[in-house]
Parts: C-alpha cells; structure tokens; sequence
C-alpha cells in the first residue's frame, strides 16, 4: 500500500510543478499578480511532496520490501543498513528521484533567498524551475517509475552493485547532483533575464553566490569521484577520461568560466551576453551529464534497445530544454544586453579569454565524449577515443589558460598597459622559469621537461596570486591592517587559485614520476618499487557481512626501515557472485604506496599490482582548497546583502566628499 | 585603409589564423588516437588494419585460458560464435575476466594473426555485455 502512496504523491507534485511552471510566467508576462504569488507557494508544497515520495522509496529499501520491482533489483537482506539507504540512489530510477529532490530542495532555497529579486524577476525563476521539475517528473511517471510493482514479490533481492558498496559512493552521487542540478537556478536567472529583455544590477549580485555554490558542489563531487576511483578500482589511476567522467567535467569547466564572467558583469557590468550564455550551456551540459551516467545510453545500448520510451523521452526533453532555451536567446540575447567599457588591455580582456579557453576545452572534452556516441547511434561503425587524445588537447589549452590567468589576476579593471604589466610582472616571469629549471634539474628523468614546463606554470599562479595580494596591500597607509582585513571573497578567489596550483602541480608530478609494477608474487617474496621494498608476507581469509574476503599482508620498507603495513583485499560479493579489489594505501603528502591484489596464479602466488605515486594527494588536496576559496566567496557579506553595500557606498562617498 | 582599420584586420586575421591552426591540432590530435571496433569475424576477413591499435572484443572461450608460468603472461581465445581469435597479454587481468564473459581488448595485430593486448576490459557488472560484444555476437549468429 505504501509504495502506491509513493506514486500517487509524484503524480500530485507533477501537478504542482505544472501549476509552478506556467502560471506564474503567464502571470509576469501577462500581468496577473495572483498568478505571479502562486510561485512560491507551489514550489513549496512541491517540495514537501518529493521529500514524502523519497522517504516512502527509502523505507521500502529499509524494510527489504522485495515486492518493489527497484529495491529487488538493487537491495539485499544481507546488504548493511547504510547501504541500503545509498542503494535508493544506486540505479536509474532513484537516482533521478534524487535529482528531482535536490531540484525541488534548490527551488525552495530560491523562495527563501530571493529578497533582493524584483518580484516578477524571482516568480519567473521558480517557473522556470518548475518546469525543469516538470519534465522530470513526467520522465519518472511514465517511463521509470521507482514504486512499480514485482508480481510475486522476489523473495530477496539482486543486490546493490559491490562497486557501490563504499562510504565514499554515500555521498559522491549526492554532491555532484547537487551540483549539476544547482545550476539550473543560473539556467532559470538567465532565461527570466532573457524574458525580461534586462538584467539588473540587484539580479547580477543575486545569482553569483548560487552560480560559485553549484561551482562549489561539482568540484567537491568530481574530487570525490576520482578519490574513490582511485581507492575502489583498485588500478590506482585517478582520472580516465572515461564519458562518466567527462559528463561531470564539462558542466566545471563552464561553470568555472560562469563564475568568473559573472564578476566582469557584476562588476563592470560588461559581457551579459556571454554570462547569460555560459549560464545556458552549463545547464544544457549538466542534462546531458545526468543522462549519458543514467540513462544508460553509455553502459549498454540494450537499455535503449528494450526501452525505446525512454530514449525517445531524454532526447525530447533535452532538445526542449537546450532548444528552446538557444532559440530564445537567438532572439532576445544579442539586442538586449549592452555596456561596459574597457579597453583592449584590461582585466576583463583577460578574463573574457580565459572563459573563451574554458569553452574550447569543454569543446575538445565534448567533442571527444559525444563523437563515438553519434556515430554508433548513426551505424557508422564503433570507435573510441583514447586517453592520449584527450591528455595532449587538454594540456595545450591549459598551457595558455595559466599563463593568461596570472597575467589576468594582476591587471587592472577597465584599462591598463602592457607596459606596466610587463615591468611588474618581468621577476614573476623570471622566478617561475627559474624553478622551472630548478624541477628539471632536481627530478631527472626522460619526461623531464614536460614534467618542468607543468611545475613553472604551477608556480606562476602561485607567485602571482602573491603578487596579486602585495599589489593590494602596498600603497595604503597600513598595509598590514588591509592585508589581515582583505575582502573575504579576494582572500577566497586567492585560496582557490593556489588550490588550482597544487592540482596542477599534483597532476604533473603524478602522471610524469608514478611507478607501476605488476609483479607475480609469492608469500615471502619481495618486490621493488621505486625506492620502496615491498615484502609480501602472507594471506588471510575472512567473512565481511555480505562477502569473503582474501586479505594480504605487505611490508614496505625504505632502506630497512618499516614504513607501512598495508592490507589489500579481494572480494567476492556472494550474491552477484562478483570479485572486487580493495588495494592497500599509505598515503602521504608527497607520496602514496599503492598495492592490490590481482589474482591468484599457481602455487600460492598472486599476481600482485603495486604503485609509488608522488604528489598524487595534491590533486584532491588542491580541489579541497578550491571548493573552500568558493566557500569563502560565498559568504563574503558584501556579496550576499546589498543593503550592506549600499550603507558602504553611503559611508564612503560621505567620507570622500 | 586607415591605420587604425589594418591593426583591427590584422588583429582579426591572426585570430582566424590562431583558430584555424587550433581547430586543425585538435582533429589531428583526435584522427591519432581514434580506435576502432572489429569483431573476431572481421578479423578473419582481414578487415582490421595492421600498422595502428584498435579494439576487438569477443567472448572468452571455455577452457582457453593459458597462463606462463613463472610471469603474468596469460594467452586465451575469444569468439563472436562465428570464428575464433587468440589474444595474447601480459599484466594482471580485471576482477570480472572469467570464461565465457565478453571482454573487449584493444592493442595491434601480430603478422602471425596473433592480437597483442595492452589493455583488457571487462566492465564490473556480472550481468553486463560489452555493446560492441553483443552486436558483434548479434551479427555472427544473424549470417
């Protein structure tokens, strides 16, 4: 009885998604104020709605309900009680639940923080919103309705998928949802600016916040998403350019571009046109990502195949979406937004090409994901598009985008000169060219000037964001007074770039100095591995709660000295009857010791995998700085409350004049 | 035309020339490293080329695993029903490489038909087909 009561509160929240979506536009087009106060109200009972129809789904995953077709798919009277809860989101049907959630929990922030919205402006936002909800909604009615029924009920269940069975899988689908779905709000600012023709000034601030939360989010959901393919696949890389991948990295890359064109419109009110279209793109990529993970275009075309509803659906609501939303900024974007002067030689300059990188990078990510997918959907043959591709591309768009990011974080608003940024700017250049030379002196190596050139342009953005904050504080009567009270959304945006830094250093270090050796090993034999001994003691077997575990005992030495014990297992998951590798890891701040299991050879030996992977925690560690800079940018209280500005202005204008 | 004119052109010449040759690494870079699909079948037909890397993918036949003893080279067989091919390995293979599973491999061609895998894939679902496996099984049990 329960799960019906599930699906009849979806189909009630599809009806109020319906009435949040088209009234209240109607309203601010028509000039209906009843229709316009509906908004809020909708969006709010909306929520309330899907939280109930979640919580319903949840508890059919707590109390093993087998006679819902999805939980016997993917639970387990066996499977542990949290992961019970994360299986809810571990296949198609759940996981879009969740994003129709996060959407619904987004809107609700949005009638709760709109106070600096004109009215109309904040009701066609939710509208938008809603129908966003609306689309999901009837993708979740009619083609992939958690709550249906299995007749007879399964006695148990199938099972989540081993590989899900991780903390870090808790809570990475989460985050990275709510960062794709948080930029719908940017998606719904740029399409009410569109409709209203303008974009006030009270609009600009209001969206940043919102546009660096999402930013926020994805970059924390990526960071998360490599950590566990680093630990769980037990191949100890950490990026694989692999289409689930890249449906996630996209919607960054343009969202990293939103953020920062966003400051040139809010600040100097320039490039609206392009803010509006970033914003439109990272929505438009942030669908596709949700679809290509979940719709199981990429993990099997028989999903398709069986299900042609569903195919036909997503492309449907991605054609209506990406579509309409182009077609109505053909139409309205290019007259309505005008203004903001600056000269060929000025910050904006600067940031406009950086955003331009970003977008050919998305591009090149684009170009290499959707290809074999077109071409198979076309019957062209079935390709695939290596790593190598993507890895030489990418770096080549990289290199300038660094190189004009320091130069960028130093110029001067509206005008400045090529002459005074290259006599600032000549010992920067210097300095990073000298531990350029210094890296590749120090680490040697046949990939040594590659790995040198990586290291240069890390410490550039380092050595300029320092320049950056001395420019601030010179020149002022008491420049350690201003240094200690800098604007807490510069003092972000300088933590977020050193962030940027350590990742770049990090990835250089790890791809060009990472030591892979696969070696068959017995009991009592040892292995070298860079400058690390790997003695493998013996194995051990146990019984988890849902599997049988072989674990292997590993010594790793250093010139006699005992560094770490690791213990690395493999497992078989009983009910699927499916191996899984849980490697061993020491980590540490400038190198990991990786081993895993491969798989048992004769008499008693194992294959065995085993890594020395220098730097390879500055990766995270630099993605942790940059979702902690936003963090702080996010609650500078000059950009959350324009009143507080405007008492600033007040107080500065009375003090000047 | 005026001197400020021909700096505006020259400026937008050498940014359509920036793009052009950007545009032309780019598919360069992408043309290299695209790799193709042959089933077992056309690899008997002597369809897939033999100077650059692709994929082939099959499923791994019963009782035709071969492991070197004494290293991780392992030699086994995979079909699409149709024909046979041996591929050759040396590494640790994945979790779910069992007989009778489809995998797919990408490496060249040996002049003695013999495929070199550098890489082997067999995705981590028990259920799950490669859907270049299952169309190649599809297009082998359809002739």
């Amino acid at each position: 009885m329960i799960p019906e009561l599930g699906h009849f509160v979806l189909a009630l929240a599809f009806a109020l998604a319906c009435i949040q979506a088209i009234l209240p536009m109607a309203g601010a087009i028509r000039g209906h104020d009843t229709w316009v106060a509906l908004a809020k109200p909708a969006a709010r009972v909306q929520f309330v709605l899907v939280v109930a129809a979640f919580l319903i789904l949840v508890h059919a995953f707590v109390s093993n309900d087998f006679s819902v077709a999805y939980v016997a798919h993917n639970s387990n009277t066996a499977l542990p009680t949290i992961y019970r809860i994360s299986a809810v989101w571990g296949a198609h049907e759940g996981s879009l639940l969740l994003w129709i959630l996060i959407l619904s929990g987004w809107t609700l922030a949005v009638t709760i923080f709109d106070k600096q919205l004109p009215r109309d402006f904040a009701a066609l936002v939710i509208s938008v919103m809603g129908f966003i909800s609306m689309g999901f909604l009837s993708f979740l009615l009619f083609t992939s309705n958690p709550f249906d029924r299995l007749l007879p009920a399964a006695a148990n269940g199938g099972d989540l998928n081993p590989l899900l069975q991780d903390p870090g899988l808790i809570i990475h689908p989460p985050i990275l949802y709510i960062g794709y779905v948080g930029s719908s709000v940017a998606f719904g600012f740029a399409i009410a600016a569109l409709i209203q023709g303008r974009i006030t000034t009270q609009a600009e601030r209001w969206i940043r916040p919102w546009a660096i939360c999402t930013w926020i989010f994805l970059t924390i959901g990526i960071a998360l998403g490599s950590w566990w393919a680093y630990y769980e696949l037990g191949w100890g890389g950490w990026w694989f350019w692999d289409p689930v991948e890249n449906a996630s990295f996209m919607p960054w890359l343009l969202g990293t571009a939103l953020i920062h064109s966003l400051a040139v419109t809010e600040k100097r009110g320039a490039f609206k046109n392009w803010t509006v279209l970033l914003a439109l793109a990272t929505f438009a990529l942030s669908l596709l990502g949700t679809f290509l993970v979940r719709s199981g275009v990429l993990t099997s075309v028989h999903a398709f195949a069986t299900d042609p509803g569903r195919g036909i659906f997503i492309l449907m609501l991605l054609a209506t979406f990406i579509g309409g939303s182009l077609i109505l900024y053909a139409w309205r974007g290019p007259s309505t937004f005008a203004g903001g002067t600056y000269k060929p030689v000025s910050r904006e300059i600067f940031l406009l090409l950086n955003s331009a990188l970003l977008a050919v990078a998305t591009a090149t990510v684009l170009l290499g994901t959707l290809y074999p997918l077109i071409l198979d959907a076309l019957g062209l043959g079935k390709i695939s598009v290596g790593p190598p591709y993507f890895n030489m591309v990418f770096s080549a768009v990289m290199l300038p985008l660094i190189a004009v990011m320091g130069v960028g974080q130093f110029a001067r608003w509206k005008s400045d000169s090529l002459g005074r940024l290259s006599r600032q700017l000549k010992y920067t250049v210097t300095a990073a060219v000298g531990i350029a030379i210094l890296a590749m002196v120090m680490l040697g190596g046949h990939k040594t000037i590659s790995a040198g050139v990586g290291i240069g342009f890390g410490a550039w953005i380092m050595l300029t964001t320092g320049l950056g904050i001395r420019e601030r504080c010179r020149n002022r009567q008491r420049p350690w007074f201003t240094l200690l009270h800098l604007p807490r959304a510069f003092v972000g945006q300088c933590i977020a770039h050193v962030g940027f830094a350590f990742t770049v250093i990090g990835v250089v270090i790890t791809s060009f100095y990472t030591v892979d050796v696969h070696q068959r090993l017995a009991p009592g034999e040892s292995a070298s591995v860079a400058a690390y001994d790997f003695h493998f003691i013996g194995l051990q077997t146990f019984e988890g709660p849902n599997y049988q575990a072989t674990e292997g005992t590993f010594e790793i030495r250093r010139d006699g000295t005992l560094i770490a014990t690791l213990r690395p297992q493999k497992r078989l998951y009983l009910v699927r009857n499916m191996p899984m590798t849980e490697a061993g890891i020491s980590p540490g701040f400038t190198r990991d010791l990786y081993v895993a299991l491969g798989e048992p050879l004769e008499d008693g030996a194992w294959s065995v995998r085993m890594h020395f992977k220098p730097f390879i925690r500055w990766i995270w560690l630099g993605a942790m700085l940059m979702a902690f800079g936003g963090f702080l940018a996010v609650f500078d209280p000059r950009l959350r409350s324009p009143a507080m500005t405007r008492r600033n202005a007040l107080v500065t204008t009375s003090a000047t004049g | 035309m005026t001197p400020k004119r021909k700096k505006r052109a020259v400026i937008v010449a050498s940014i359509l020339v920036g793009m052009g040759l950007a545009t032309a690494l780019i598919l360069t870079a992408f043309e290299k490293n695209l790799m193709y699909f042959y089933s077992p079948s056309e690899v008997a037909a002597g369809e897939a080329p033999t100077e650059r890397k692709f994929r082939v993918g099959g499923l791994v036949v019963d009782g035709s695993v071969k492991r070197v003893p004494d290293s991780l080279a392992v030699e086994f067989d995979i079909t699409d029903t149709a024909h046979e091919m041996t591929v050759t390995y040396t590494g640790i293979l994945p979790d779910l490489f069992r007989e009778g599973q489809g995998i797919v491999a990408h490496g060249r061609s040996r002049p003695d038909g013999v495929f070199d895998a550098s890489e082997i894939l067999a995705k981590h679902d028990e259920n799950y087909m490669p859907p270049e496996v299952a169309s190649a099984l599809a297009a082998a049990q359809a002739q």
